[in-house]
């Protein structure tokens, strides 16, 4: 594995990596037509599975007839009175910080006329994990959402979005974190091999305020999910976690940003894939930028990449750019690597059959995220969902050694 | 009563200048309670020798043979090895981030027993073996040799060896990097270890240090891949004084 590492100790000398343009001007609109067709050749769209995401593209009407291509399991929600009717465009806060910044966004934004505003009361905790299920009603089925998730202050809650079936599904998630909210968001893809999925996620983080965030990722065709995050209050906290397992003839996509906005905040970016089969692909892009005002910022991102079979790649491109001088700290890191050769060797040293050698590293791995969560039924399930990816790939024979 | 002979045993790796000899033909007859120390300069194939009876992938038998009890060890992979009986306590362990410790001695000792240990009488085990080493007992929540100390890697190694409870033993260098106390600490496990199981032990290292609290019944002196002299613990005395310049002059 190669891997590169800024401390902060570095920083001071070191020239900032300045991408061609700063994150944050990158353009926004509501109207689809502002961004033109992708040609692929675009920067956000150049690791991308364009082919596979063309149906996206279409700007049409998928909110007509009976059936959705979405079916929205909210109940539980609504019994726990965290719902509240968002009624057109216009309705306060859809819109609050949103703003589409590519066609397949601005689609989705137009074509939702009501969105699913989920809202946590302020001051309450909510003790149990708070599921919306979201389930694809067919894999030609064309659907658009926006999805407001409004953490009002001082409410704790942990959020999931549990996507399955399948469907054409473009999805914006709005994510307001109001100051001293902690709010846990979980974004997991569990979808059918079919489903195309290309996800948004902005948020702002209040003062004093706390934003766990957590891409899972296991099923689906292509599935791409782009979390924003402005750390925008003082003292402002955002943990933006992923988890991928891509098997062959799937495309999953990150493209993580992370803004430092306002002073003394702390950002910490962990995302870890593991590929198997032939054509299996992730591609991670993550940008941090740290504000010109941003001073104290602690922050740090790293991506890690297992590939256990030939015929898989993974790209990774992490960027950092550092507009004030005066933080705490700043570092990234991405490494992507087959197998760890001493790792097998010390484990089938302990009488460890090859195979469970494997499974053992592969498992601890990923752990290392789903340890993050800090919910044992989610984590709990994630192992679960590991071992079941482990199984499907136990036939395939493993990457063979570098340099071979 | 086991015995591990290795007989003429050539070894070579793949280097980029090409294959290069590293072992030439050694001899050594190891029986259980015995310990048998293995001294030698840096690059004389001692490392080599510990690799090569737990069946690292890089090292290449080119002639002579392993055999444990008669059995053919060169046949058996990795983790046969180990489930035959033989250990090998390593210089650098490496991490295994997101395994814990106790996740990986359970593993281990299921892989080696056949079966899954009894819970309570495993976590007993483990306390005790961890007490007798001084290691804190939140050891067990920490990912293998993440962040470990060396000292804490050393006693991880041999406190593996405790719980696996191998025939045989190699200790690659598991002197180096120790302070006294850390030092005593691990030399003790050992001793205990082959009180207990009657452990056949070869002891590699460099130094004769670890040689004060371990007694080996047998030296061996390893210059460039061969046996250069082998003798009793008055061998590793006269090391101590002498030094290895003896039989790098001689060009054995």
């Amino acid at each position: 594995m190669t891997t590169t590492d800024m401390t902060p100790a570095h920083l001071a000398t070191a020239e900032p990596i300045v991408p061609i343009q700063t994150r944050s001007e990158r353009p926004t609109s509501f109207d689809p037509a502002d961004f033109g067709t992708p040609t692929g050749r675009e920067v956000n769209w150049r690791l991308s599975d364009l082919k596979r995401l063309a149906p996206l593209l279409v700007d049409e009407e998928t909110e007509t007839g009976d059936a959705l291509g979405i079916e929205y399991g909210v109940a539980a929600l609504e019994e726990r009175g965290l719902l509240v009717e968002s009624r057109g465009h216009d309705a306060a806060p859809r819109g609050e910080i949103f703003r589409p910044e590519d066609v397949i966004s601005a689609i989705a934004w137009k074509r939702c006329a009501n969105a699913l505003h989920i809202r946590l009361p302020e001051g309450q905790e909510q003790a149990e994990p708070v599921i919306a299920r979201l389930h694809g009603t067919g894999a030609d089925r064309h659907a658009n959402a926006h999805i407001v998730i409004e953490a009002m202050p001082g409410s704790v809650a942990t959020l999931v979005l549990h996507h399955s079936g399948s469907a054409r599904y473009a999805q914006n998630v709005e994510i307001i974190v109001r100051d001293g909210a902690r709010l846990t968001l979980v974004s997991v893809q569990d979808w059918e091999d079919d489903a195309v999925h290309a996800a948004a996620h902005q948020a702002v983080v209040g003062a004093d305020a706390y934003l766990k965030h957590m891409v899972v990722s296991f099923g689906g065709g292509v599935v791409r999910v782009n979390p924003s995050v402005r750390l925008a209050g003082h003292r402002a906290e955002g943990e933006l976690y992923g988890l991928s397992f891509a098997d062959s003839g799937q495309h999953i996509e990150s493209q993580v940003f992370l803004f430092h906005e306002g002073t003394e905040t702390r950002g910490d970016v962990l995302y870890k894939g593991a590929l198997q089969g032939v054509g299996a692909r992730s591609v991670w892009i993550g940008d941090v930028l740290i504000g010109d005002d941003a001073t104290g910022t602690d922050s740090y991102e790293k991506n890690q990449n297992l590939v256990l079979t030939d015929g898989a790649r993974a790209d990774s491109i992490p960027n950092l750019e550092i507009k004030t001088g005066d933080i705490a700290g700043a570092g990234h890191a991405s490494a992507t690597g087959r197998f760890d050769d001493e790792q097998l060797f010390y484990l089938q040293s302990r009488g460890i059959e090859e195979e469970e050698a494997r499974r053992l590293v592969v498992i601890g791995f990923l752990m290392e995220v789903v340890q993050r969560i800090g919910v044992p039924e989610i984590e709990e399930r994630l192992a679960e969902a590991i071992e079941e990816e482990l199984r499907r790939g136990a036939g395939l024979a493993p990457a063979s050694k570098a340099g071979a | 009563m086991s015995v591990l002979d290795i007989k003429d045993l050539q070894v070579s790796i793949e280097t980029e200048q090409g294959k290069k000899e590293i072992l030439r033909g050694v001899d050594l007859t190891i029986n259980s309670d015995e310990i048998h120390a293995i001294m030698g300069p840096n690059g004389s194939g001692k490392s080599t020798l510990a690799y090569t009876i737990a069946g690292h992938p890089r090292y290449t038998v080119e002639g002579g043979s392993i055999t444990l009890d008669g059995e053919d060890v060169l046949e058996m992979s990795v983790d046969e090895r180990a489930r035959a009986g033989l250990f090998l306590a390593m210089q650098y362990p490496v991490e295994i981030p997101g395994v814990t410790v106790s996740n990986f001695l359970r593993t281990a000792k299921t892989a080696i027993a056949g079966e899954a240990p009894r819970v309570r009488e495993w976590i007993g085990d483990v306390r005790g073996a961890m007490e007798k080493l001084r290691m804190d007992s939140s050891f067990g929540e920490r990912n293998v040799n993440e962040g470990f100390s060396g000292g804490e890697k050393k006693r991880h190694e041999i406190l593996q060896m405790e719980l696996l409870r191998p025939r045989f033993a190699v200790l690659d260098e598991t002197d180096s990097g120790l302070d006294v106390d850390a030092l005593r600490i691990v030399s003790e496990g050992v001793n205990r270890i082959k009180a207990e199981t009657g452990l056949g032990v070869l002891l590699i290292t460099h130094y004769t240090r670890i040689l004060r609290y371990i007694q080996p019944d047998h030296v061996h002196v390893f210059v460039n891949g061969r046996v250069a002299e082998q003798g009793g613990p008055e061998l590793a005395h006269r090391l101590e004084e002498e030094g290895y310049d003896r039989y790098l002059k001689a060009g054995v």
